[in-house]
């Protein structure tokens, strides 16, 4: 495979190389033809003494991984020194960003959205709406409708101290609670997804469905 | 400078106008000097409440545009010295004032009156806006039922985004029978979804009716337990504390009650 495009460009600063890696292509691409370079067109230039080298992903979106793929050619090469990387960090940060606390009451026709987990402290009223990309934890009362997971995220879960909502919604499944509900004494309980379909349960069993948490086990 | 008052409900027909024109009246028999607003433009109905309505020559939207002074569409009660009030036009519509003329014209109440009672329109549009724009506390009217509690934790939510200081709560036409057999919301599950004070519990009162089609608020009339209601309802806006009436109730749902007023 001959690569002749021009997705990765090598320049010589002071003290170094710099790599411009091109942010439109397809990432495989570009993989491809900094091996290509590295082992085929400038071995020349890039064999020798060690030489410090800038790596510039410009504006695209990474992973973790993606950046490891590329160190990993770049280290190939023995005598090049990764000194800075720059890239865009992922915005599964986001998702995974620690709790957002907040209180108060979200009332008949008003709605409090979040990005990422929330516990909220306080009552949503019959006709309020909390929305959260993840996992929503309620102290107090959830009389109105809560949506977890917003995007998608069928992993989210619902918590409140009084699980008595209007409606439910994990990522794009919708739930009526069954009347019955009401009845049912008030401990904290969540709403999960298993296999599309909406669950309840009490909270000491989330430990059941969130493998990762940390579970405290009595001393 | 006076305290004007806003009443209001979001929900229709549950007796915002009854309760201004109520305690109004109540406030203005312990001596004190009143004047009742009616903003809802359109279809005003406090005059007729009030049994005022034959004397009304101007009105709100004249003052505002500049027909006549505020003095001049001010009618006086038939009853007491004290107490006035300022009618609605019937021929407009919300939109024919601005917030801020209604705030302007209860500023200059306020230099005259000690207490201003704004009866609000059902809604939370236009006419919410104006009945809210000068008023700086808010009574907000509930019935016992889940309609009318939904609407009103709809308007406390836009209150409490406005500049009206904390709400506070009247549950409206209780029927203590209803409410023991379990088929009339308990004045605890309200407060427990509104969250905010309770000022006054008013039974269901046929007299009410009957006084309003007369022209002549209930609170005149001693014999109704509505009237009994609605002086308390005054006396605790003026700083009195209390006990909230006993309607049958369990004492453990009226000791919480106590307590709003520290009493308990």
């Amino acid at each position: 495979m001959t690569v002749k495009s021009n997705l990765i460009r090598i320049k010589g600063i002071k003290d170094g190389l710099v790599f411009l890696l091109d942010d439109k292509c397809a990432f495989e691409e570009l993989l491809s033809e900094l091996r290509y370079k590295l082992e085929h067109s400038h071995q020349n230039i890039l064999t020798g003494p060690i030489v410090h080298v800038d790596v510039k992903l410009g504006s695209r979106l990474v992973t973790e991984e993606q950046k490891n793929a590329v160190l990993d050619i770049l280290k190939g090469q023995g005598n090049l020194l990764i000194r800075t990387v720059e890239a865009l960090e992922e915005p599964e940060t986001v998702d995974k960003s620690p709790f957002s606390l907040m209180g108060g009451m979200v009332r008949s026709g008003q709605v409090l959205h979040h990005e990422g987990d929330l516990l909220f402290m306080g009552d949503i009223n019959p006709g309020g709406t909390i929305t959260c990309s993840g996992d929503i934890y309620i102290l107090g009362a959830l009389r109105g409708m809560a949506h977890a997971g917003v995007g998608g995220n069928q992993e989210a879960i619902i918590a409140a101290s009084l699980l008595a909502p209007t409606q439910l919604r994990i990522a794009d499944v919708i739930s009526r609670p069954p009347d019955e509900w009401e009845k049912r004494e008030s401990s904290m309980e969540f709403a999960y997804l298993t296999e599309g379909a909406m669950q309840i349960d009490k909270i000491h069993n989330i430990v059941k469905m969130r493998q990762g948490l940390n579970v405290f086990k009595g001393v | 400078m006076g305290e004007a008052i806003v009443v209001t409900s979001g929900k229709g027909g549950v007796g915002k106008t009854t309760t201004t024109a109520n305690i109004g009246t109540a406030l203005a028999l312990q001596g004190k000097k009143v004047c009742l607003v009616d903003t809802d433009i359109g279809l005003r109905n406090l005059d007729v409440v009030m049994g005022l309505e034959n004397r009304i020559i101007y009105d709100l939207v004249d003052v505002c545009e500049g027909r006549c002074r505020l003095n001049q569409a001010l009618v006086k009660d038939k009853r007491f010295d004290e107490l006035y009030m300022l009618p609605a036009a019937q021929t407009k519509d919300k939109t024919s004032v601005t917030p801020e003329q209604v705030k302007d014209i209860v500023l200059e109440l306020k230099k005259e009156y000690e207490y201003i009672l704004i009866d609000c329109p059902a809604g939370i549009e236009h006419g919410f806006r104006n009945a809210i724009a000068g008023a700086d506390k808010a009574i907000v009217v509930t019935t016992p039922e889940h309609a009318a509690v939904r609407d009103a934790d709809r308007i406390i939510g836009l209150l409490e985004q406005s500049h009206v200081d904390s709400p506070k709560l009247v549950v409206n036409r209780i029927r203590p029978g209803l409410v023991k057999a379990g088929d009339m919301l308990d004045i605890e599950d309200i407060l427990q979804v509104l969250n905010i004070d309770l000022i006054g519990i008013v039974p269901d009162d046929e007299l009410v009716i009957k006084a309003a089609n007369n022209g002549e608020p209930t609170v005149m009339n001693p014999d109704s337990s509505a009237a009994i209601a609605y002086r308390n309802i005054a006396r605790r806006i003026l700083g009195d504390a209390v006990p909230l009436m006993q309607l049958d109730r369990k004492t453990g749902a009226f000791q919480k009650f106590k307590k709003f007023f520290g009493m308990g």
